[in-house]
């Protein structure tokens, strides 16, 4: 029981940390970058994309005895292509403003590399609850991905967070943050943080095992 | 709409560069970018999967409307994509088998290119008549093609100069981005 409830955690873990998909993997990018001018849109964004990957998961991985190898992709497709229809209504249907914010990238969901990436990689391989745990752990993933994103722009190039002014009436807002430049500049930031981290942490370990 | 062609043409290719002001198609962006030699080619590809998509997302949209079956819409487009990436992954098969080898895993992954769906979604929700369509979809490959070439041009001469160990690949790549989407941004305004 033990073991299992382990491996569990692993499985959701690894897309949340180990195979993060935005900052290790470098998957679906186009909607991490566009999206993320603030924090809240980042979040529903994130959470769309999250609920499509865990439906398209747990169906892809139902069907996956029946389907043919041959017109799996397609299929995938088109199960991913209905969710995704599913979250643009209920979004549509809950905040029209929200809406009108991520424009046309609820839709472009359909061609997130990641969801593509996950059915065919892990659901299309393994029993439905174990599929699920897997795209819940990269749906997190992606989402912290996007808000760590969202976060740094919206302070920066706004002075908020979540709508709420941070500085006060005399904060200069760094206009470029929003825009599309910004984009590029703080994922690139991030990506040269953790490489720096990790560079860091190989060389303390291998100092360790000289002196050992 | 009162936009006239020539206007939707320059706000594709320039001032609302798919790549690097909408952020559309970015994988491919920093996938292919890396030599000069296949990134003018997948460009080239790809702007005609775009061509052939919008027009057949304009027919498709009117008989979707025509049978008031909306909700079928990003369905059937993702459907028409994929087929008209098989229609260019066969013909380049055919006449350029050197360069269906370069373009490798990259080729098919156009289906899930999102400047291409892109370029159906907004056409729709723009409610663009034929020609303009035509041309926004032109315009988008265009400028898909050219931010491709501008990539490839600047890591090609980065591959001489003295970059940080740690600054190596995807980050540098995005700091490039990031400089010639401030470069993109003097367009703003220009399509009217």
């Amino acid at each position: 029981m033990s073991q299992q409830t382990v491996s569990t955690l692993d499985e959701f873990m690894e897309g949340v940390w180990r195979q993060n998909p935005t900052f290790v993997m470098i998957l679906g990018m186009c909607p991490t970058l566009a999206v993320t001018v603030s924090a809240m849109n980042a979040l529903s964004m994130g959470i769309s994309t999250a609920l499509v990957l865990i439906a398209s998961c747990w169906l892809i991985s139902m069907v996956r005895n029946i389907v043919p190898k041959e017109v799996r992709i397609a299929v995938y497709i088109v199960i991913i292509a209905t969710f995704v229809t599913v979250v643009d209504y209920a979004i549509q249907a809950i905040s029209l403003e929200l809406y009108d914010a991520l424009g046309a990238f609820i839709q472009l969901i359909v061609v997130n590399c990641i969801i593509l990436g996950r059915a065919e990689a892990h659901a299309a391989k393994n029993p439905p609850i174990a599929a699920m745990i897997n795209a819940a752990g990269m749906g997190v993933g992606f989402t912290i991905g996007l808000l760590s994103l969202g976060v740094v722009r919206e302070i920066l190039g706004a002075g908020t967070l979540f709508g709420v002014s941070l500085f006060g009436a005399d904060f200069q807002p760094w206009v470029v943050m929003v825009l599309p430049p910004g984009g590029f500049f703080v994922l690139g930031s991030w990506l040269l943080l953790f490489s720096t981290l990790e560079r860091r942490k190989q060389r303390k370990l291998v100092e360790a095992t000289q002196n050992a | 709409m009162h936009e006239s062609a020539a206007q939707i043409f320059i706000n594709a290719l320039l001032a609302n560069n798919f790549v690097l002001a909408m952020f559309l198609g970015l994988c491919p962006f920093l996938g292919v970018s890396g030599k000069l030699e296949t990134a003018f080619p997948m460009g080239v590809a790809t702007t005609f999967v775009m061509l052939v998509a919008s027009l057949c997302a304009y027919g498709l949209n009117l008989l979707l409307a025509y049978f008031n079956l909306d909700f079928l819409r990003l369905i059937s487009y993702i459907v028409i994509i994929a087929s008209s990436v098989q229609l260019v992954e066969m013909v380049l098969k055919k006449y350029s088998p050197a360069l269906f080898r370069a373009l490798g895993i990259y080729l098919p992954l156009i289906t899930t290119n999102c400047a291409v769906l892109g370029v159906a979604l907004f056409q729709t929700a723009r409610e663009y008549d034929f020609i303009q369509s035509m041309t926004f979809s032109f315009g988008g490959g265009a400028g898909f093609t050219l931010a491709l070439v501008l990539m490839a041009s600047v890591r090609e001469r980065l591959t001489l100069s003295d970059v940080p160990s740690v600054a190596q690949g995807t980050a540098m790549s995005l700091m490039l981005a990031g400089v010639l989407s401030l470069a993109f941004m003097g367009f703003a305004g220009l399509g009217g």
